[in-house]
């Protein structure tokens, strides 16, 4: 699934703005380093049943500014590896977007799907088109498309796989 | 056409003549410091599988976040964190006892410079804007292709400058104009951008206190934020996103508290009411300094924490522990009631060293009071300044130091 451009797939769940990343992975469980295991704490404190309800592929859907709050990647790991597609939103906060590019978690940005969308309805996300389909709703809006730099480590799998290849070649 | 500070130092590090917003560039890494999560980045590194850091001199790693080590999970983390830094060269290494919270560390060692580019897998790293670095926070698989390469790209922010000018009145600090600032920009109001904090009151504040409006700026979201340093001016013809002129007399009255759950969820402390707190916090990257403890120290001297009320006291680094000692505030605050935890991010995390039960309430100096952040999720974190917390201590509910101490004489 992962480095896919077009993806399809369930909102699992909306969320209010300003979601920051204690609530998203709590700080207790930063000793956790391996980052599939990240994945059993997401959204624990406030939210756990959405851990359970996400499917592979499943969208979260959150208002402005999500991920805001500590650097910890640990919050994007949880949402890969608990099976999250991609995690929609009007704005991310900075840290956050970065560590998405890097893992090969699309964040996208759109405030048209993110004020238009509900859980249940099924999307379709061109990424490098900058377009959202909501299949449901029958209606497709904008988002901004994905920098080229991000498709090419999306495409990769993320930073990791994308610099040892890198490196791996060149030696 | 002139440039900001931020767009001076991207300019020099990817080694263009100008940048302006929103241009990508890739910029040479002069300084790259981890915590903890530095075992992160360095499962990360070997997956990447180069044999060597690309520079072992320009890497600080600095253990903070569960200090001593409170599990042996976090035992396991700090012994391979050693193992790597020897197995590297890496000199720049504060152990237990060695250092403090890494961004005291960083600065009390003189490793940060004007015009640097500073990355750290720590939010908080904008600290380091308070000394002229273009200093932000990365994720540590981020910070793996920073050791591998020593570069990484940057989107080059637009800049808003903040212009304070007023006298600050009696018990108002940098943390309340902070509060204040973030309280009207909102979490998100500086988000993807450069901060200048510049004018006459900024001017007469310590260093201190200029790290603490750099600290804060990133919980409106900014990725760097810059206090005034000689000879890294912006151009007069710099072009700013947004000017904001704030005179600090006029708009800041009294002491600001952010209320729960968010950062910019602020308030004249006047408009609180009665908040009983039961655990009092002093310490962290924010306000664990020494002019902290010495405003606490005045303030708790010859009386005790209120009984319903827990006080602790986390210097942010060794040298602010031992100045604290040899000063006679810790005899001071352990007089009063209070338990000195050892220099750390100490419960700010939610780690150890002082957790909140459900429905428990916390008065703290620290910069975070997301749900759940300090320990139960049905507990309530009010952010606030040193003196703030230490007149609350005292009083047992969320108190104006005017209450417990007469004005200090001179405030900055």
């Amino acid at each position: 699934m992962s480095g896919q451009l077009v993806l399809r797939g369930r909102v699992a769940a909306r969320l209010g703005d300003n979601i920051d990343t204690d609530l998203i992975y709590p700080g207790r469980y930063l000793n956790i380093t391996d980052r599939e295991k990240t994945a059993e704490h997401l959204f624990e404190l406030a939210w756990p049943e959405i851990r359970a309800r996400l499917a592979p592929g499943d969208f979260i859907v959150a208002g402005r500014n999500f991920g805001c709050g500590s650097s910890r990647e640990q919050a994007t790991a949880a949402l890969k590896y608990a099976g999250a597609g991609a995690v929609i939103a009007p704005s991310f906060a900075r840290i956050f977007y970065r560590n998405s590019i890097n893992l090969g978690l699309p964040a996208v940005v759109s405030p048209e799907a993110a004020a238009g969308a509900e859980a249940g309805d099924e999307l379709e996300i061109d990424l490098v088109a900058g377009r959202i389909r909501n299949i449901t709703r029958n209606l497709t809006v904008s988002a901004a498309p994905l920098d080229p730099r991000a498709v090419e480590l999306l495409q990769a799998g993320g930073l990791i796989p994308y610099l040892k290849k890198k490196y791996s070649s060149a030696a | 056409m002139g440039m900001t500070i931020a767009e001076k130092i991207l300019a020099r590090a990817s080694g263009r003549t100008t940048v302006a917003p929103d241009e990508i560039v890739v910029a040479a890494v002069d300084l790259a410091m981890s915590h903890e999560n530095a075992d992160l980045v360095r499962k990360s590194f070997k997956e990447i599988g180069v044999p060597r850091v690309w520079d072992p001199e320009k890497i600080v790693i600095i253990l903070d976040h569960r200090v001593p080590a409170e599990s042996e999970k976090t035992a396991t983390t700090h012994k391979a964190i050693r193992e790597f830094v020897s197995e590297q060269g890496i000199r720049h290494f504060y152990d237990v006892g060695r250092g403090g919270i890494c961004h005291q560390v960083l600065a009390e060692n003189g490793h940060v410079k004007p015009g640097m580019v500073v990355v750290g897998t720590d939010s908080h790293t904008t600290t380091h804007g308070a000394f002229g670095a273009f200093a932000t926070g990365i994720g540590a698989t981020e910070m793996a292709g920073v050791w591998t390469e020593g570069k990484l790209w940057f989107k080059v922010p637009s800049t808003i400058r903040i212009l304070v000018d007023g006298e600050m009145r009696p018990w108002v600090s940098a943390k309340d104009l902070i509060l204040y600032i973030i309280g009207k920009l909102g979490a998100d109001g500086a988000d993807y951008r450069a901060v200048e904090f510049d004018g006459p009151a900024i001017r007469k504040m310590t260093v201190a206190s200029r790290m603490v409006l750099a600290n804060l700026a990133m919980e409106m979201g900014a990725k760097v934020a810059f206090t005034p340093v000689e000879g890294l001016e912006p151009d007069p013809d710099a072009r700013y996103e947004r000017v904001l002129e704030i005179d600090v007399e006029r708009n800041v009255v009294e002491p600001q508290v952010a209320c729960p759950h968010q950062v910019d969820n602020v308030k004249p402390l006047s408009a609180l009411g009665d908040v009983p707190v039961d655990q009092a916090v002093l310490g962290s990257c924010t306000n664990g300094r020494l002019e902290d403890l010495e405003l606490a120290a005045r303030i708790l001297a010859g009386r005790r924490v209120h009984a319903r009320t827990r006080l602790l006291i986390i210097p942010a680094s060794q040298k602010i522990y031992l100045d604290a000692i040899r000063l006679g505030y810790l005899a001071a605050f352990v007089e009063a009631g209070a338990m000195i935890n050892p220099p750390g991010c100490g419960p700010c995390v939610g780690v150890h060293q002082g957790i909140l039960a459900g429905g428990e309430t916390c008065i703290s100096s620290t910069n975070r009071n997301f749900i759940g952040r300090m320990g139960s999720k049905d507990s309530n974190v009010y952010l606030a300044s040193p003196a703030v917390v230490a007149a609350s201590a005292v009083a047992g509910r969320i108190a104006h130091p005017a209450e417990i101490l007469k004005p200090p004489e001179v405030t900055s």
